[in-house]
């Protein structure tokens, strides 16, 4: 059971696992995320979905090592197994025919992104997508977002790959180039918030996938709880996508920091 | 297991009860104290999060009890207990000394009697119905106490029995949810003979009796020995599987599965919705509880964090929140205060917890509820604004309703609050049928005898019907729907 059949490396802090799951892998749909533990010690944590393959009966997940959880999980190799895996959870992306749809990435948010890209192209929409990432080692999944878009723009931080600059500076480019009509943004919450900023401000509808903490997944303890248009809603039963010009950013940013102490405590015990 | 009134009266008279009744005058019997449970001193206790408060009572104890059960013509405790135990056919072999056969007894019909020995609220239950409390104006058998003796002292014995059950009859079913009204209805369908599987969405089986129930009071080994139990029957567990999810039911049923039976719980917790109840150091119980229980978050070896709180208030008056305040207690809280907006006497919790909760040094903050909070520069909580209450006419609940007592307010200091207010139902399986007729608040509406849904092969049963109860009723839910659903798939098999 949930055998890692797959790793590549992206960089030396992401990496790319294909792990066999073939119920998840028939019944997932764009936007889904699963919640997967290492161990018997582990923790229970959130990654959205970045493909699956029906037929093979696996699933895509990407990872970036950030803390215990996401290092535990990184240094599996392939025949390793994931103790548990459950899902797919969330709601699925609301694809449907708009128009022209600009997708931003960010970091590996351009992971679960592909899919969403995927199906809006499949629709019959014209895709362009921004994959935005501190250096050239950080953009993933370049040619893969290339085969489900029209354009794809490449934005780095430090300017060793694509153009120098954020995510912003190369969707407004778009935006004040040709008529948008849908923006979907994923990746770190900041990145989200100023995509978010941007878009409002041209009044282009805008869906941001929110990777808030949790625990269970599936409605129970309330750890996601997010600010929509001035309403509490749970991202993992509720989401995890959102109409972006409603969610009180701030508060995401202030919640994603709420185990900061004891996550540093135990950073520190694993190394 | 019938329990019409021919069967027990025939269970009565047989000979060794009639010997055993003749033994002692009921003068004599009912002359005797009500036993007191054993407990482990209270400042001893809240240092350990996995140590039973209740010790349970020893033989001689639990022979004394049982002496005072009179053995009544008309058992009506029975009435009171949603599964149908046969209390004083399991009381009278506690006396009699036959301990085992105790323990089989209560078998016959609860697929959890060490659980429900030690979480079922038996003063609201069997024991409020029992002869002394109705007639006598005495205090009645603790018929609690005694049903956790029997079966723990079956666990101990390493005599466990294994209920019969009936050839298999090839029929597929499923239950959904592995809480105590799944587990209740896979034990009576197994014995029928059915093919059982329940399926769990999280990584360990026993719903709300491993991720909500603190050690303290329901040790997680306690609920595996009964799920091994059912396992040994042939009852199939499957985890980290949601139906709806996972699979749609129409896989299900394509894989061979006739029924359903619903019991996924009421996972969705309830805030207040009042000015910075989403800043950091705020959680429900739900998330608090099963970072502790389920995922080991007190201990260094485990990944998953918890606040360790020094000023923790947690808000609510029932079993939930005293779990919750108690827990905060023994991982090192200074303050650990309950806030609730009535009184002691409209408390919903246990009378026993709330007693627990005093001696450990718990502060009860009553008559107060919060009206905001404040946080420091990183958004993590550091202030309660809490308002007084006072009690006006009674409301629908027949408890006396809180008013607020304008220009009272007052701030508390706070590290960590713990939202108790109640929960709802979880969305996911309903959102999975569109079909399924669902009340406004988000409950499967189903027969009140039958528990079958508006989709007749789905069952529903437990807190996604009732939207918050105890861990018997969800039982006593499982029961009826395992004899309902029975007598459907017997009628379609005709």
């Amino acid at each position: 059971m949930n055998q890692i059949v797959e790793k590549v490396l992206f960089s030396e802090k992401v990496a790319k696992f294909v792990v066999e799951a073939p119920r998840i892998a028939r019944s997932r749909k764009p936007g889904h995320f699963v919640i997967l533990r290492v161990d018997e010690k582990g923790e229970r944590i959130p990654l959205t979905i970045a493909g699956a393959d029906p037929v093979k009966g696996t699933i895509v997940l990407v990872v970036q090592k950030m803390g215990v959880s996401s290092a535990k999980l990184f240094e599996l190799n392939v025949g390793d197994s994931i103790l548990d895996l459950v899902g797919p959870l969330g709601k699925a992306t609301h694809i449907h025919k708009v128009g022209t749809v600009l997708a931003c990435g960010g970091g590996v948010g351009v992971a679960p992104m592909l899919p969403i890209v995927e199906g809006f192209k499949k629709a019959g929409n014209r895709v362009i997508s921004v994959l935005a990432a501190r250096n050239k080692d950080l953009i993933i999944l370049e040619d893969e977002i290339r085969q489900w878009s029209d354009e794809v723009i490449i934005m780095t931080d430090d300017g060793s790959y694509g153009t120098k600059g954020v995510v912003t500076v190369g969707a407004e480019a778009v935006i004040q180039r040709e008529k948008v009509d849908e923006c979907i943004a994923i990746g770190p919450a900041v990145m989200m918030k100023f995509t978010s900023l941007l878009t409002k401000k041209y009044d282009i509808p805008t869906q941001a996938s929110l990777n808030a903490i949790m625990v269970d997944g599936t409605g129970m303890c309330g750890a996601c709880r997010v600010s929509v248009g001035g309403n509490t809603y749970f991202t993992c039963v509720d989401g995890p996508e959102f109409d972006a010009h409603q969610i009180d950013f701030d508060e995401l940013i202030m919640r994603l920091g709420g185990y900061a102490a004891e996550e540093k405590m135990a950073w520190e015990r694993y190394q | 297991m019938s329990t019409n009134k021919e069967y027990l009266q025939n269970e009565r008279e047989k000979e060794w009860r009639v010997e055993l009744r003749k033994k002692i005058a009921n003068k004599e019997r009912t002359a005797k104290e009500r036993v007191r449970m054993n407990e482990m001193d209270p400042f001893e206790r809240i240092k350990y999060q996995n140590r039973e408060v209740n010790l349970g009572l020893t033989a001689e104890q639990a022979q004394a009890e049982a002496t005072r059960c009179l053995d009544c013509p008309n058992p009506t405790c029975m009435d009171g207990c949603p599964v149908s135990i046969n209390i004083p056919k399991f009381v009278k072999y506690i006396e009699a000394g036959l301990f085992l056969d105790a323990a089989k007894a209560l078998k016959e019909t609860s697929a959890l009697p060490a659980v429900c020995g030690r979480v079922c609220p038996q003063e609201k239950q069997c024991e409020s119905t029992c002869f002394y409390t109705q007639k006598m104006k005495k205090d009645p058998v603790a018929i609690g106490y005694l049903e956790r003796f029997a079966a723990d002292y079956e666990r101990e014995s390493g005599f466990m029995s294994v209920p019969e059950v009936a050839p298999s009859n090839g029929i597929k079913i499923a239950a959904i949810g592995s809480g105590p009204a799944s587990l209740s209805f896979a034990g009576d369908m197994i014995k029928l003979g059915y093919d059982v599987t329940v399926f769990e969405a999280l990584h360990e089986i026993g719903g709300v009796l491993k991720y909500g129930i603190p050690e303290f009071r329901l040790p997680n080994k306690i609920v595996d020995v009964e799920l091994n139990n059912l396992r040994k029957m042939g009852v199939k567990f499957v985890n980290n599987f949601i139906v709806g999810k996972t699979v749609s039911f129409d896989d299900l049923k394509a894989e061979g599965y006739e029924a359903f039976f619903v019991a996924s719980g009421a996972g969705l917790p309830r805030f207040m919705g009042i000015p910075g109840e989403n800043y950091n150091g705020i959680l429900s119980s739900n998330e608090y509880l099963t970072r502790v229980n389920l995922m080991n978050a007190a201990s260094d070896e485990f990944d998953t964090p918890v606040i360790k709180g020094k000023n923790v208030a947690v808000i609510g008056g029932g079993n939930t929140a005293m779990d919750s305040v108690r827990t905060a207690k023994r991982l090192g809280a200074e303050r650990a205060m309950i806030i609730y907006r009535r009184s002691r006497a409209e408390m919903p919790a246990r009378v026993e917890e709330v007693h627990h909760a005093e001696e450990e040094g718990i502060e009860f903050i009553n008559l107060a509820n919060p009206i905001e909070y404040f946080a420091d520069e990183k958004g993590k909580v550091n202030r309660m604004r809490v308002q007084r209450m006072g009690l006006g006419e009674p409301d629908a609940s027949g408890r006396r309703r809180p008013i607020v007592l304008e220009g009272s307010d007052f701030d508390i200091p706070v590290d960590l609050v713990i939202v108790a207010v109640g929960v709802s139902p979880n969305p996911l399986i309903p959102s999975a049928l569109s079909e399924l007729k669902v009340s406004k608040w988000g409950t499967i509406e189903v027969g009140e005898e039958t528990m079958q849904s508006s989709i007749p092969q789905l069952f529903a049963g437990g807190d996604i019907v009732r939207g918050g109860a105890t861990v018997i009723l969800a039982m006593g839910d499982g029961r009826r729907a395992a004899a309902n659903m029975h007598e459907y798939l017997q009628s379609k098999h005709q």
